[in-house]
């Protein structure tokens, strides 16, 4: 597993300390709920667009690929909730954990300011999506290798959507190529840490047989997005220092305020079902 | 105790609740039925990870064995091999159209496709017209799109290929 040195990362943008972390007890359901997390969050990102959409369709379309994203989740965090062993679903996962146990990207979790923002997002996120659900469904641990299966078919339908409307809104007007341009250059910085590998990735790697090149989805990641940002007109962002923190806990304020909404009914009345 | 058939027969009775003009075998989503002694083992496969149908779905099967007699319904879920829409039959599929829903075309293959494929139109299961438009990739749910008939100017649901 490696000692402390081995786990901390330069943080450029962040003036917090890093936090005495407890050794990772079992590299798979850290994984899993990597995975699970980002889905997670995600989601309940796009569910806040449920009934603030621009049209009728976007707000259906945003409000289904919610329930895709956290249904992607629940089947991650059910596995990482069985392998665990200590009787948590992902119910519990998702409603009893507080921010420093999620284990989500940063780019995630942040607010979903304009349309531009949350369809940028979706797209550098989703086509990232695709390409690891790809490398995970020929992994040989079954069960993942099943849900990325499952996955990888909803997210090329939510690739397209969101590629399309990144080609609508850079090739639009001259309101919607700024909008979409700023929200561009805001979520490069973030971009990194999605293909961040680290020891739990070698741990995953060597116990369960889950390898994947992060190199190689990033270089198929880079054409695909490059592809997709000339056809919109929009400029690809010089480099940027890499935010990061979100796979060891360390989170942005806007995953708190999330938290609190998204669990709050769960933790009024725990144990209730509907 | 039913036979394996039976059983079959009985869950043929049972509706999609949101596509209520097929059962959940016409569906694809029952993938087997064990019986063993006194108790029933139905296999299931979801359509959609986040679809809010599938408990719908769980209870009916349940609800119908139970009113043929069989107390002990054990429901399971699995994820693999994923469900595909290839796996809705001709006469489903003529059901669908009948009903105004667009059945789907063909899955598309498994792995990755390039983002800029051409899509063909749908046809219009109202006046068959290949005269149509994607209005919405997402419809009222997650299996469905939102097109409209240029000819006869209707908007219909598709079945989106899975």
């Amino acid at each position: 597993m490696g000692g402390q040195a081995g786990i901390v990362h330069k943080q450029p943008d962040f003036q917090v300390a890093a936090p005495r972390r407890a050794p990772i007890a079992d590299p798979l359901v850290e994984y899993l709920l990597r995975l699970g997390d980002d889905r997670l969050v995600l989601g309940h990102r796009m569910s806040e667009w449920c009934g603030h959409g621009p049209i009728l369709e976007e707000d259906i379309a945003m409000s289904n690929i919610a329930l895709d994203l956290i249904g992607h989740a629940q089947s991650l965090l059910q596995l990482a909730g069985e392998l665990e062993g200590q009787g948590r679903d992902a119910d519990a996962l998702a409603y009893f954990r507080d921010g420093v146990q999620y284990r989500n990207c940063l780019m995630v979790e942040l607010p979903n300011g304009d349309f531009a923002f949350t369809m940028v997002r979706q797209f550098l996120f989703d086509t990232y999506s695709v390409l690891l659900w790809d490398a995970l469904s020929r992994c040989e641990h079954p069960q993942l290798a099943a849900i990325a299966a499952k996955s990888l078919k909803e997210d090329k339908y939510h690739l397209r959507h969101s590629s399309e409307w990144v080609v609508r809104l850079g090739d639009g007007t001259e309101e919607s190529h700024a909008r979409a341009q700023a929200a561009l250059d805001q979520l490069w910085r973030y971009v990194g840490e999605l293909f961040d590998h680290d020891e739990v990735n070698d741990a995953v790697a060597g116990e369960a047989l889950i390898a994947v090149d992060h190199a190689a989805i990033r270089a198929l990641w880079e054409t695909m997005v490059k592809d997709a940002l000339q056809r919109a007109t929009l400029t690809l962002p010089a480099e940027q220092g890499t935010r990061r923190g979100g796979r060891r806990g360390l989170h942005t304020e806007h995953l708190g305020h999330m938290l609190a909404t998204m669990q709050s009914v769960a933790r009024a009345h725990p144990g209730a079902s509907w | 105790m039913l036979t394996r058939d039976e059983i079959f027969e009985v869950l043929q009775t049972v509706p999609d609740p949101e596509v209520p003009v097929i059962s959940v075998v016409e569906l694809g989503v029952v993938r087997d039925v064990v019986i063993s002694g006194e108790a029933v083992t139905v296999t299931m496969t979801p359509t959609y990870s986040g679809c809010p149908a599938m408990r719908e779905m769980e209870a009916d099967i349940r609800t119908a064995l139970n009113a043929r007699g069989i107390a002990q319904v054990d429901v399971q879920l699995v994820l693999s091999p994923a469900w595909t829409t290839d796996w809705i039959g001709p006469e489903a599929r003529e059901k669908l159209r009948k009903y105004g829903i667009a059945p789907p075309g063909k899955a598309e293959p498994q792995g990755l496709v390039m983002l800029t494929r051409a899509r063909q139109p749908v046809p219009c299961p109202r006046c068959g017209s290949r005269d149509t438009r994607l209005q919405s990739e997402f419809g009222s749910t997650a299996c469905k799109a939102i097109h409209t008939c240029n000819a006869c100017r209707e908007p219909f649901d598709e079945f989106k290929a899975l």
